[in-house]
C-alpha cells in the first residue's frame, strides 16, 4: 500500500508517480517554540487543508545531559538535576531520587518524614494536575478557569516555600529524611489549603466538567484504547484514563502510601476528556491523602539515623568534632555509597517515574537512567492526531501533559 | 503472587543454557541472555498465560569499559501489571558487534527508548524501523554516554579527581 498517496481525489487512487492526482498538502511546523505546545519541542505536521495526515515529532530541544552530569556528582547534588524535570511537580522528583538512594543504601526513613514527604508530593500532583487541566481549559478557550487554578497553585507554592525555601525548582529533602521539619506555618497553610481548596475547585469543575463547549471539543478527540496504551508504555493519569487501574502508589507502596485510604479513578474510554476528568479526581483523592496524612502525623525525628549520609545539625557542626568531619565530608562529596544496581520508581504527574541507579562502590553513580513517563508516552501523539484537526491536536498535546523537561531530561 | 525463584527456575529450564547469572539485587530478579535469545525470551515472557509480564517499563544501556568482549549492556525492564513483578534482562554486548534485534515490534514503546540508547551509547538495533538520533542533534559524530567522553574537560588542572570524586 504503500506507493499509494494518501487522500487522492475523489473517484481514483493516486500512486506516487501520479503526483497530479494528489491534492496539494500542506507542510506545517508546529513548534519548536509555539505558545500552545507549552514547552520546546517541534511537531512538522502534514496537512491537508485542516486535517493532519501525517506528523514527525522533533525533540531534545532542552536536553541537558543530566545522566552525564550525575555521573560526576555525589548524590545529593543530583537532587538539582531531578527537579529540572518535570517542574510542575518537582517534589515527587526529589522524593523519588532521594527514596532510590536510600534503598541503596539502605536507609530506613522514620515515619513523620514519610509523611511530610506524602503530604508534599501530594501537594504537588495537585499543581501538576492544576496546570495540566487549567492549560487544557486554556486551550479549549476559557482562560478564566486556568487563572483561577493559578491562585491555589501559588498557595501550593508557598507551602514549598515555607518548607524548602524555593518555588519552582525545590530541591526539597534529603538524603535520609527532610531537611527541616514542618513548621507551625507549614501546617498552618496546609490545613488552609485543604479547607478553602475544594470549593475552588468544585467551582472549576462546575465550569468545565458538563460545559456543553468543553465536552463536544473533548469527547473521542485522542481516544486510545487500553491494549494501545499499554503497548505504548502509557502510565499514571494518562493510563488510567484509558481504563487500566495501574498506580505506582497502590501497586508498589512507597513512604507509607500503604497507611492511607484513597481511590483511584479510571476512565473508560481514554479521550481527552477522561484524561481530563481522571486529573481532576485525583486532585480530589490526594486531597483526601494530604488530609489523613495531616491529622495523623505520627511524631518522632524527622531525618533517619544515617549520620554519613545526612548532614548533621549546624550547632553540632560547630561545637563538635564528629560532626564536623561528617558535614566536610558529605558537602564535599567524599562518601563512598556501596556498590548495587536499583530501580525504584514513583508515581510522579505523569506516571511512572523510574530510577535506574548503578553505583559502582564510588562517590558518584556509575550509571543513573531516569525513567521519564513523559519521553515514552509521546511517542503515540502521531497516531493519536492522525486524520484530526490542528486544533484537536493541541488540546491531545495538552491534555498529556507532555512536559518539555521531562521528556529531553 | 509470583516468586523470583519460581520464575527464575522456571525460565532457566525453559531456556536452557541461554540465560545465565541469576541474582536478585535489592528484591528484582535479574539475568543475564544472548542477543539471538532476547527477543523470543521477551515474547515467551509476554505470551506466557500466568505470568503475563506484559509491560515495558524500560531499556536502556551501560558502559563498561573494563569488561574486554562484553564493554556494553542493554538493559531491559519488564512489568507484570497483573502480578506485580517485575524483572530485569541484560544482553552484554561486544564494543565490536554492537547489534542487537530490535523489540519495538513486539512494544511500541521500545521504538524510542531504542533510539535514546543508540543516541548515547551507539548501539545498534537491528530492525529498527527509525534508528536515528533522539535527543542529540543529528550532526554529532561520537556517543555521549560512553564513558571515554569525559564531563569535564580533560585539560584543566584545578580539578583532581583524587580530591574532587570520579
Amino acid at each position: 500500500m504503500s506507493d499509494i498517496e494518501l487522500l487522492p481525489k475523489q473517484g481514483q487512487v493516486a500512486k506516487k508517480s501520479q503526483p497530479e492526482l494528489v491534492e496539494e498538502l500542506t507542510t506545517l511546523n508546529l513548534g519548536p517554540t509555539h505558545p500552545a505546545t507549552h514547552g520546546i519541542f517541534q511537531n512538522i505536521l502534514q496537512m491537508d487543508g485542516e486535517k493532519i495526515i501525517s506528523s514527525e515529532q522533533t525533540i531534545g530541544y532542552i536536553h541537558r545531559a543530566f545522566e552525564k552530569i550525575a555521573e560526576r556528582r555525589p548524590f545529593y547534588q543530583i537532587t538539582t538535576l531531578t527537579d529540572r524535570m518535570n517542574y510542575c511537580s518537582s517534589p515527587i522528583n526529589n522524593f523519588g531520587w532521594h527514596m532510590t538512594v536510600e534503598k541503596l543504601l539502605g536507609i530506613e526513613v522514620p515515619k513523620r518524614a514519610q509523611y511530610i514527604r506524602v503530604i508534599m508530593m501530594e501537594l504537588a500532583r495537585i499543581a501538576d494536575h492544576i496546570v495540566c487541566n487549567g492549560i487544557l481549559g486554556v486551550d479549549t478557550g476559557a482562560f478564566s478557569g486556568f487563572l483561577y487554578l493559578m491562585q491555589k497553585r501559588e498557595e501550593i507554592y508557598e507551602i514549598y516555600e515555607e518548607m524548602c525555601g524555593a518555588r519552582l525548582t525545590t530541591n526539597m529533602g534529603r538524603i535520609g529524611g527532610m531537611e527541616r521539619d514542618l513548621s507551625s506555618t507549614a501546617i498552618k497553610k496546609i490545613h488552609e489549603f485543604i479547607k478553602t481548596f475544594p470549593p475552588v475547585l468544585k467551582e472549576f469543575e462546575e465550569l468545565f466538567n458538563r460545559n456543553r463547549i468543553f465536552m463536544d471539543r473533548t469527547i473521542n478527540v485522542g481516544a486510545i484504547s487500553a491494549e494501545k496504551a499499554l503497548a505504548y508504555g502509557f502510565t499514571g493519569p494518562n493510563l488510567r484514563a484509558a481504563g487500566v487501574d495501574y498506580d505506582v502508589r497502590v501497586m508498589n507502596p512507597y513512604s507509607s502510601y500503604e497507611d492511607f485510604e484513597f481511590d483511584i479513578p479510571i476512565g473508560q474510554h481514554g479521550d481527552t476528556y477522561d484524561r481530563y476528568m481522571v486529573r481532576g479526581e485525583e486532585m480530589w483523592q490526594s486531597l483526601r491523602i494530604i488530609e489523613q496524612a495531616i491529622n495523623n502525623l505520627p511524631e518522632g525525628p524527622y531525618y533517619a539515623d544515617a549520620p554519613e549520609y545526612y548532614l548533621p545539625p549546624k550547632d553540632d557542626v560547630y561545637s563538635k568534632m564528629e560532626a564536623l568531619i561528617y558535614h566536610f565530608k558529605i558537602v564535599m562529596g567524599e562518601i563512598d555509597a556501596p556498590a548495587g544496581e536499583v530501580y525504584h520508581s514513583v508515581e510522579g504527574g505523569n506516571g511512572e517515574l523510574g530510577f535506574y541507579l548503578i553505583s559502582d562502590g564510588g562517590r558518584a553513580p556509575y550509571r543513573l537512567h531516569f525513567r521519564r513517563p513523559c519521553f515514552i508516552y509521546y511517542q503515540a501523539f502521531p497516531e493519536m492526531i492522525k486524520g484530526l484537526t490542528i486544533s484537536d491536536a493541541i488540546i491531545i498535546m495538552s491534555s498529556l501533559n507532555v512536559i518539555a523537561g521531562e521528556l529531553d531530561a | 503472587m509470583l516468586t523470583n525463584k519460581e520464575v527464575a527456575e522456571h525460565i532457566a529450564e525453559k531456556f536452557e543454557g541461554k540465560v545465565g547469572d541469576f541474582e536478585q539485587p535489592y528484591g528484582l530478579l535479574t539475568f543475564y541472555t544472548l542477543r539471538e535469545n532476547i527477543i523470543p525470551l521477551l515474547q515467551y515472557l509476554k505470551e506466557h498465560p500466568t505470568y503475563k509480564i506484559d509491560f515495558l517499563t524500560d531499556i536502556t544501556g551501560v558502559h563498561y569499559p573494563e569488561n574486554t568482549g562484553k564493554e556494553f549492556v542493554v538493559v531491559y525492564h519488564l512489568h507484570s501489571l497483573i502480578n506485580n513483578f517485575r524483572v530485569r534482562i541484560k544482553v552484554a554486548l561486544s564494543k565490536d558487534d554492537l547489534h542487537i534485534p530490535t523489540a519495538s515490534e513486539l512494544y511500541p514503546c521500545a521504538n524510542w527508548m531504542e533510539r535514546e540508547t543508540y543516541d548515547f551509547f551507539g548501539i545498534i538495533f537491528d530492525g529498527h524501523p527509525n534508528l536515528i538520533r533522539i535527543l542529540n542533534i543529528e550532526e554529532m559524530d561520537y556517543f555521549p554516554m560512553r564513558k571515554e567522553y569525559p564531563l569535564e574537560d580533560a585539560t584543566r588542572r584545578d580539578k583532581i579527581d583524587a580530591l574532587f570524586g570520579r
